[in-house]
């Protein structure tokens, strides 16, 4: 009687001890899942605090600014541009309610832009400036998330700056126009 | 009784006369090597040096300038995957053309790997009522969003298991590749991806001299033949150099990302931990590595 009930219970623990044991040594030979080389995978030559990025796209002859400016008195009053930079005024939708020109755009140095701190930024660096308040996108396109990459998956990338895609004075991403459709299956000779 | 006509002295006969035929008709005997060959998978180091040679000089002789064709093996300790942006893609089809370009898929018949879908938001992922002829003036149109669909690369690719000669496999860095040598075009691998991302060469392909990309894998683009089937190979040429497929780098919006899932500094792998992840069809058990992820 005793002898009856053993005899299925050992079978299914031989069992069930065979198929774990065959899944392991699976899983042990399934060498493209593991990550072999840890040391190698520590000196990645990507991993650089800086970025390196396009040159800001600036329209022909804008810059440097202070080719007009240097002559010109700073106003630091808010105000509604009529006779210069009007092209941008005319676009300009960016917070406008609340924004204007200085608040990126340094007073005294027009070379430059101009952090919140006070600090001012060369252009190639624009990027911190609109981390400023776009944090979250900031914190992806830094990791290559938000925004293109191009270069090498395992190596050196390049980026492109936020103004290469987003005008900074009206940010919303242009519309584009599609390239041709497929053709239709029984349109195909 | 002596058999005059039997079954074997025919099948003697016939292969005879095939051989003799072959070799009276001086036929080009590499037309002869390339029936004979072996699968890829199969030939030695020597062999595929030897074959990838002729196939440079076949190339040459055609389309009259240098090409280099590779047969690189995966690196070691990469797995690719892949990962569309479905908040940020546009529809703007710069990928199709970009992929036909980069892998010398045919004009005429027309072949694309990608195929963009253009999908109600209000229904959401629904194949059933989406839309890939889609042709407005200016793209987002308003209301809908667009679902680049391409080879999903997945771990349990039921387009190799039903391949009756193995003419197509899961390389060891997960891309799934065909031999065109090898496979004989019955179309079951076609059947079995529910992706839709194989194609088949109904006529013999087509592709203008002037486009022609010369950089060239052996499982990747190299030249397709009439009757057999193609697919994405994540740009094999690219990938197994470095290089990130041309969708990606094509992508005027940066909605597709690239890299190993197997390295955790890795865009690819960030994706994965900090954004919100689906796979088509995920219902089927296929394990796609290529995922789509909402960004914003």
């Amino acid at each position: 009687m005793h002898n009856n009930i053993k005899i299925p219970v050992i079978l299914m623990t031989l069992y069930i001890a065979l198929f774990f044991g065959c899944n392991n040594k699976e899983s042990d030979n399934n060498e493209i899942y593991k990550v072999n080389n840890k040391e190698e995978q520590n000196k990645k030559p990507y991993k650089a605090i800086e970025y390196a990025v396009e040159a800001p796209p600036f329209s022909d002859g804008t810059y440097p600014c202070t080719d007009c400016h240097a002559n010109l008195a700073p106003n630091p009053e808010r105000r509604e541009l009529v006779e210069w930079h009007d092209d941008i005024s005319a676009i300009f939708n960016h917070d406008s309610e609340n924004r204007w020109c200085l608040d990126c755009h340094d007073l005294k140095n027009r070379d430059y832009l101009r952090l919140a701190s006070g600090q001012l930024l060369d252009f190639k660096e624009s990027y911190k400036l609109c981390g400023q308040c776009h944090g979250e996108k900031f914190r992806d396109w830094k990791v290559g998330v938000h925004g293109k990459r191009t270069g090498e998956w395992n190596g050196k990338k390049e980026y492109l700056l936020c103004v290469h895609c987003h005008n900074p004075h009206s940010p919303k991403f242009q519309e584009l126009t599609p390239e041709p459709p497929p053709i239709a299956q029984e349109d195909i000779k | 009784m002596k058999k005059e006509n039997s079954r074997r002295s025919f099948i003697k006969n016939i292969s005879l006369a095939t051989f003799s035929a072959l070799a009276l008709s001086g036929c080009d005997m590499e037309a002869f090597d390339e029936f004979l060959q072996q699968n890829f998978r199969t030939l030695s180091k020597k062999e595929k040096d030897k074959i990838i040679k002729n196939l440079e000089n076949k190339y040459k002789e055609k389309y009259g300038k240098e090409f280099h064709v590779s047969d690189k093996p995966a690196i070691e300790g990469t797995l690719f995957g892949y990962a569309l942006d479905l908040s940020r893609c546009v529809g703007c089809r710069r990928c199709v053309y970009a992929c036909v370009k980069e892998n010398n898929q045919s004009r005429e018949p027309q072949i694309h790997w990608i195929e963009v879908l253009q999908m109600e938001k209000e229904k959401g992922i629904d194949f059933a009522h989406s839309n890939a002829k889609y042709n407005p003036e200016k793209v987002p149109e308003k209301g809908y969003f667009y679902l680049p669909v391409q080879c999903q690369q997945c771990r349990n690719p039921q387009c190799v298991i039903v391949c009756p000669v193995k003419a197509t496999w899961q390389e060891p860095d997960g891309i799934v590749v065909v031999d065109y040598n090898w496979c004989i075009g019955c179309r079951y691998c076609m059947a079995a991806c529910p992706y839709g991302a194989r194609h088949f060469n109904w006529g013999e392909p087509n592709v203008p001299v002037e486009e022609i990309n010369s950089e060239m894998h052996y499982l990747g683009n190299r030249p397709r033949k009439k009757g057999v089937v193609e697919k994405c190979t994540f740009c094999i040429q690219r990938a197994r150099e470095g290089k990130y497929p041309a969708c990606v780098e094509i992508c005027p919006v940066g909605a597709r990302k690239f890299g190993n899932l197997l390295d955790p500094d890795s865009e690819i792998r960030y994706i994965l931990e900090n954004k919100r992840v689906l796979v088509l069809k995920q219902e089927l058990n296929f394990q796609p590595k290529f995922y789509y992820f909402f960004g914003i």
